[in-house]
């Protein structure tokens, strides 16, 4: 057992974990953050996808002690107490969701997108969520959300307020 | 930011297409998803939880010489080792599966498929399961294995299932549809013939979340709670009562949240079986999750037939008769998921969307040593066979009379006029207007602009193709007096309580896994009684909460489901007018439903809402001579006949002639599933749909080397479609209502499966033209699109 300092959602948390104790199987089983979901074991899929210190990665990919002093963000650490973060918003408006599975790890992967690329065309997003599979929405929905979360993004830094 | 309380309501927007009650609603279940909040079987933890994992043959065919778990019963976190021995000596070694076959849960003989179940383990932690399962030693006497269907029933093949008394072959069952006779009559006269050889690949239906179930027996309520990722949880419930011989008042299964199905979630895996082994056997719960690579290799497959199609027709084009010879590879149990009476499924449809004058199909069934399963992936019951199959034939006809493949269609199609419309087979299509749907894709595409398009590229050396299908879907299994799944008969329940304050909860025996049920239904349950569908719960997937019924698969919630919500609310509608009646001291003729209310004929403004009679009927006052309190209502609803939703679809690729990489440029889909309660909700499953039918057609196959072992058994293989390997989809809709359904809605979740694949495979055909390429087998990817341009296509093993 190795201990580590890691902040959740931004929760510090101290816990003995294995070395090989995988990132996704810390957060959900010993931090209880269920959200972040594993889809498969050859890290294709993406549906375990956090912010690891500022960057997307496949939770599933990392080792829990890697993540030693770091701050992790998950899908369920991005709504405040004021509401959804713009892309959880987007989703939901333009239905970028079925069942719900690749939803956390799509949402996170989307909102990297836009950290590096506020402005991104269709092409760009589609790249940007390669990483990412989905069963269900066939993705144009997904990248429909992700235009209107990188519109809402543009309109309240244009200081013109929420989504519309 | 915004909150979802703050966003202006979008219920009512977006009525044109008559959808029911209240359009393009926004879905009830996302914001659970959206923040994380869903509950799927793996977030479950219970106190005193304990992890179980399967050890699985490492080779297609095998007999079990011995095991020895000592070593993994030594390791200090390890509760319990199971083997198939000790399953036999409960009687449990053997399951019965959805065909009446049988089906190992764990090896006890011999192994019949690289990935089958042979031991399992349970551990406090789900890491030192895996550790412990590494510690078991088996001995395995290893088999030539039977791998390709073509000559698994030679005389010199090994069989397989020695485990059937007398069985000396690996056939599985013969099956035989329409009329031979009158077929062969038509054919010997045609003055075309067209016969094609295709194979529908072996895929796999593959969900973002794999099979898992936690199995928690409590031992002094002798209860069994099963949470578990089944499509079907009341099937499930009576089949374990059955097996395992609990009673079925002390088994409850719960479903939660689903993160897709598609089919692969309809049988009783081993690893559910052996959990709750594991569960009686420890008195603790016990949560079993597969992987991918166990998903993949050892549950439900899709397709896997062997076609030869033949189509007769006249030098002009009227399409005479269609027959067809299938070789279908069923793997290595029986394990398909079909009512029992259709052996091949629904494959009867292979007829389409013509009016011929006859059609044969005949179909032999085989084991081999894969996976159990076949009818999965928004199949519908084998439809997506059958219309690929059709809708092949149709463009190789079109290629030798050179004939516009749409022309060709439109000229044989069935004509609104002959529905209710009898095929050759039997199937009683209920409504279509196939050529306004035909019509309305062509117009979205530009059609004649297309084929401009591709004649100046033509001259130009490019590649561009153009690809059609037409497709007729037979879904919402099914009359109960033909259709049972192992003697239940395939009807749903539907349960409508309106509380005292006029909010309801309605139980429905359907499972949503992504559908959207949540939704949609309380959007049926508004229309039908006036109550939001803010103020409707809808509860799905819980045995104890929910009424009986066969539950999500082949698209039958809309048909079936949908019509008890429907029914079920006009009896509360019906109950809720005698207590208005009395409200109003009019007599019940004399009241009008205004959606919401009752009003007195003629004047508008005596009148009580719904909210005011729930309340009188759980109130102090009195209600109407011989009316009970309360204001609820069942059903159980039994449809008189499929729905037959169809669609037109025009796929445009350009296939790059350096590589023989196929690029899906454009996809448009016109779908009518009849009246559409949800179009938000309809368009999102028609691009997962469409996606699906674009990965089968270029990109997806589970195949085997010679001894059997799985060549598609992870996501490094087997490839499923990104962002971008799909176009933007574009959608559209004709509207031709189902006449037998109380609201006219057809099912439409499995049409874009069913669809697309045959409008991608003759678009990479009709861009291969210039190679005189007439056909060529998924997946078409970039080696195999080459060696169709090189001229010596070859079929997947």
């Amino acid at each position: 057992m190795t201990k580590i300092n890691v902040t959740v959602d931004g929760v510090s948390y101290h816990d003995d974990v294995e070395p090989r104790t995988l990132l996704v199987h810390y957060l959900r089983e010993q931090v209880g953050k269920v959200g972040t979901v594993v889809g498969c074991d050859t890290s294709n899929c993406g549906a375990c996808t956090v912010d690891l210190d500022g960057l997307s990665v496949k939770s599933c990919t990392v080792l829990a002690v890697q993540a030693d002093g770091s701050e992790v963000t998950t899908v369920e650490g991005l709504a405040g107490t004021d509401g959804l973060d713009p892309m959880q918003q987007a989703f939901h408006d333009n239905h970028a969701l079925q069942c719900g599975f690749c939803t956390p790890g799509m949402i996170m992967a989307a909102r990297d997108l836009l950290r590096h690329n506020p402005h991104p065309s269709e092409e760009e997003i589609r790249e940007g969520i390669e990483g990412n599979l989905c069963r269900c929405t066939g993705y144009q929905n997904i990248v429909r959300a992700v235009q209107a979360a990188a519109g809402a993004a543009a309109g309240a830094a244009a200081g013109a307020g929420a989504a519309s | 930011m915004t909150s979802l309380q703050d966003r202006p309501r979008t219920e009512f927007e977006d009525n044109d297409q008559h959808p029911v009650g209240h359009g393009r609603m926004l879905r009830k279940e996302d914001p659970r998803f959206i923040r994380g909040k869903g509950r799927y079987v793996d977030d479950l933890q219970l106190p005193g939880m304990l992890h179980l994992a399967i050890l699985r043959a490492p080779m297609a065919h095998a007999r079990l010489v011995s095991i020895d778990t000592s070593a993994a019963q030594a390791h200090p976190k390890v509760k319990l080792v199971v083997t198939g021995a000790m399953l036999a000596e409960k009687g449990l070694a053997w399951m019965p599966t959805l065909s009446n076959d049988v089906q190992a849960v764990l090896v006890t003989d011999k192994v019949r498929f690289q990935g089958q179940e042979v031991a399992f383990v349970v551990a406090e932690d789900r890491y030192s399961a895996r550790d412990a399962l590494e510690l078991i030693d088996v001995e395995y006497d290893v088999l030539p294995a039977v791998v390709d269907v073509r000559t698994a029933l030679d005389p010199s093949s090994p069989v397989i299932r020695d485990d059937l008394d007398g069985k000396t072959d690996n056939h599985c069952f013969d099956w035989e549809t329409g009329d031979a006779a009158a077929t062969e009559a038509v054919f010997a006269k045609a003055e075309v013939v067209v016969s094609q050889d295709m194979v529908y690949p072996r895929v796999h239906p593959a969900p973002m979340e794999t099979c898992g179930a936690v199995a928690d027996y409590d031992s002094i309520d002798g209860q069994l709670t099963l949470y578990c990722t089944t499509q079907a949880p009341h099937a499930h419930r009576t089949l374990y009562a059955i097996v395992a011989g609990l009673p079925e008042h002390k088994i409850r299964i719960r479903a939660g949240d689903i993160g897709g199905g598609f089919g692969n979630k309809v049988p009783i895996y081993p690893g559910y079986v052996c959990a709750i082994v594991a569960s009686l056997l420890t008195g603790k719960p016990v949560k079993w999750v597969e992987d991918r690579s166990e998903n993949l290799t050892s549950t439900s497959f899709a397709r896997d037939y062997v076609m030869r199609g033949e189509i007769a027709a006249t030098k002009d084009g009227k399409i005479l008769a269609v027959r067809t010879n299938v070789l279908a590879d069923h793997g290595a149990f029986n394990g398909q998921a079909a009512p029992v009476k259709y052996p091949a499924g629904f494959f009867g449809v292979f007829t389409g969307s013509y009016d011929l004058q006859a059609a044969y199909a005949k179909q032999t069934a085989v084991y081999t040593n894969k996976a159990p399963g076949g009818v999965a992936y928004a199949c519908s019951f084998r439809i997506t066979e059958a219309v690929y199959l059709v809708e092949r034939l149709v463009d190789c006809l079109a290629d030798e009379l050179k004939m516009d493949p749409v022309a060709l269609r439109i000229k044989n199609f069935i004509q609104p006029d002959q529905f209710p419309y009898t095929t050759k087979t039997g199937w009683i299509y209920d409504s279509g207007n196939y050529e306004a749907t035909m019509r309305e894709a062509m117009r979205i595409a530009d059609y004649d602009g297309l084929r401009r398009e591709q004649a100046e590229k033509r001259e130009r050396g490019e590649l561009m193709g153009i690809g059609i299908s037409f497709f007729t879907e037979a879904v919402g299994a099914g009359p109960r007096k033909d259709m049972d799944i192992l003697g239940l008969g395939m009807a749903d329940g539907c349960e409508l309580r309106v509380h005292p304050t006029g909010k309801a909860v309605v139980r429905v025996s359907c499972m949503s896994q992504g559908q959207g049920h949540e939704t949609t239904f309380a959007q049926i349950i508004a229309e039908e009684i006036g109550i939001p569908p803010a103020d409707i719960q809808v509860v799905n997937g819980d045995t104890d909460q929910t009424p009986f019924g066969l539950g999500t698969y082949g698209s039958r919630s809309t048909p079936v489901s949908g019509a008890a919500a429907a029914l079920v609310a006009r009896k509360v509608r019906d109950k809720a007018r005698i207590i208005a009646s009395g409200m109003l001291e009019v007599s019940v003729a004399d009241l009008d439903w205004d959606k919401g209310s009752f009003h007195v004929k003629g004047d508008p403004t005596k009148s009580v809402t719904i909210q005011d009679i729930a309340m009188r009927a759980h109130g102090a006052g009195d209600l109407p001579e011989g009316v009970e309190g309360g204001l609820e209502a069942q059903i159980c609803y039994n449809p008189e006949n499929l729905t037959y939703p169809n669609g037109a679809y025009i796929c445009v690729v350009d296939v790059d002639p350096g590589t023989a990489v196929v690029k899906v440029r454009r996809f448009v889909a016109v779908d009518d599933c009849g009246t559409r309660i949800n179009p938000m909700i309809i368009e999102g499953q028609v691009h997962g749909g469409l996606a699906d039918g674009v990965g089968m057609a270029l990109m997806e196959m589970i195949a085997f080397d010679e001894d059997g072992n799985c060549l598609g058994g992870s996501l490094m293989d087997y490839l499923i479609p990104t962002a971008l390997e799909v176009p933007d989809w574009e959608t559209g809709a004709t509207v031709t209502p189902s006449p037998h359904h109380p609201i006219g809605a057809k099912g439409v979740g499995e049409s874009a499966t069913v669809g697309s694949p045959p409008a991608v495979v003759n678009a990479v055909i009709d861009a291969l033209t210039p190679f005189g390429v007439r056909h060529a087998d998924m997946p078409l990817t970039p080696s195999r699109v080459w060696d169709a341009m090189q001229g010596h296509p070859h079929p997947p093993i």
